[in-house]
């Protein structure tokens, strides 16, 4: 009888890993003190590969895999920044800045925004990509917060947190292709949506200015993605239940 | 004698902010005066037409109207260096927001005029008409690189005096910048 090994080793741009054998590859990078630029991971929720910044190219593989939701294998000799990676993710991200209506200069999030600060990480300094000026609307139907499609890069950190650490399902993704978009409850205004539990948790791991609190301004938006993780820490160690 | 690198500056459709931006570099200014030939400029020179034989032109806004569209080729055509200097520049940033009215009735360009001079006038509402002397608007606001071909880029809104004086320096020794990390890059 033979058991998977626990422990799995290869090569990360030259240098030796070794992980345990359900270890992500994007764990495995992060761990080695190396850095890929992702936008829709976030520590403390399932990982989707939507965003396809931390693409990387595997030996023998026909094509690039996310490293987000690769797991790792015995002898894999990965590289995270080729050429052909470097370019594309910077196209990547500039297609972001050209599907969407994105003007930091007076954004909430401005200077807290991760798609600024990927935009920086990727050396972009111009969109090669014409911008495409999509239709699409504000929902300031809630009381508290506001979801501004137009910033929106359609991550769905929203959905997942609410779903997975909240537990009350009030995003998901609705419509195909350039319309596609997050919608809440049964594609409902924010703010008749009887399931939202109002605890902000979908503001705080925004990525960008799409989702917002009403009374911040251009610039004032302060983000807290780090909670996604120390919730879903503390409920899998138990802290907060009574003896 | 060795003659001086002949530096210009032009404001098409932005808010001047990164001329402003510009001015900000206070003493290093008059190194700068030191160092070029300041050919054309809104803050600079009193020249109203765009020389021939430009070395280096930072172009501040987006390609929003006739007169834009017309310096922006000029500009091109006469000078050997032209820099997207800011956002507008580089992205169309808020002048581009009217784009967002292409798709309704009339356009992006009577659009933003209904409203601007009719439906927000108190008196006299009209839409302005004055040709040869008022540009006539583009219909899609453009950034500068899908109007001519640019050179360097420099983002930011504005950008900071300090990216502009390390974008410039190493260009007036005749080496490129080094446009990278958060210093060098950045909307916003």
């Amino acid at each position: 009888m033979s058991v998977d090994p626990p422990v799995v080793h290869g090569h990360i741009n030259g240098q030796v890993f070794s992980a345990a054998a359900d270890a992500t590859l994007l764990q495995v990078i992060r761990a080695a003190g190396l850095q890929v630029p992702t936008l829709c991971h976030l520590d403390g929720l399932t990982p989707v590969g939507a965003c396809r910044l931390c693409l990387v190219a595997i030996e023998g593989h026909p094509k690039l895999e996310p490293a987000c939701v690769t797991t790792v294998a015995e002898g894999m000799v990965v590289h995270t920044h080729t050429p052909e990676l470097e370019t594309y993710r910077r196209m990547a991200v500039e297609l972001f800045f050209a599907e969407g209506n994105h003007v930091c200069a007076f954004c909430v999030a401005n200077g807290s925004c991760e798609l600024q600060d990927v935009a920086v990480e990727v050396g972009m300094d111009h969109s090669r990509f014409p911008y495409q000026y999509p239709q699409r609307h504000v929902d300031a139907s809630h009381t508290q917060f506001s979801l501004d499609h137009h910033r929106c890069i359609l991550c769905t950190r929203c959905v997942r947190v609410c779903d997975e650490i909240e537990g009350a399902h009030v995003w998901d993704v609705g419509y195909r292709g350039s319309a596609c978009s997050i919608i809440a409850g049964l594609d409902q205004p924010w703010g008749e949506v009887a399931a939202c539990t109002s605890c902000g948790k979908c503001v705080d791991v925004c990525p960008t200015g799409a989702l917002f609190r009403k009374e911040d301004g251009t610039a004032e938006k302060h983000p807290h993605p780090e909670r996604a993780a120390q919730l879903a820490e503390a409920r899998h160690e138990h802290r907060w239940t009574n003896p | 004698m060795t003659t001086k690198l002949r530096f210009a500056t032009v404001w098409l459709a932005g808010c001047s902010g990164c001329h402003m931006s510009f001015l900000d570099l206070d003493e290093w200014l008059f190194e700068l005066a030191e160092a070029v030939e300041i050919v054309y400029s809104p803050v600079a020179s009193d020249i109203k037409v765009f020389p021939e034989g430009v070395d280096l032109c930072l172009v501040e806004g987006a390609v929003a109207n006739a007169d834009n569209l017309e310096l922006a080729l000029q500009l091109r055509a006469r000078s050997k260096v032209v820099v997207s200097f800011g956002d507008c520049a580089v992205t169309a940033n808020v002048p581009g927001l009217r784009n967002l009215w292409a798709e309704v009735e009339g356009g992006s360009r009577h659009s933003v005029l209904e409203r601007g001079y009719v439906e927000l006038a108190d008196t006299g509402a009209q839409h302005p008409h004055a040709p040869g002397i008022v540009p006539e608007l583009l219909e899609r606001v453009l950034p500068l690189h899908e109007v001519i071909p640019v050179d360097h880029y420099l983002p930011g809104c504005p950008p900071s005096a300090e990216r502009i004086r390390t974008f410039l320096e190493p260009l007036l020794r005749g080496e490129l910048p080094a446009m990278e990390g958060p210093a060098m890059l950045g909307f916003g």
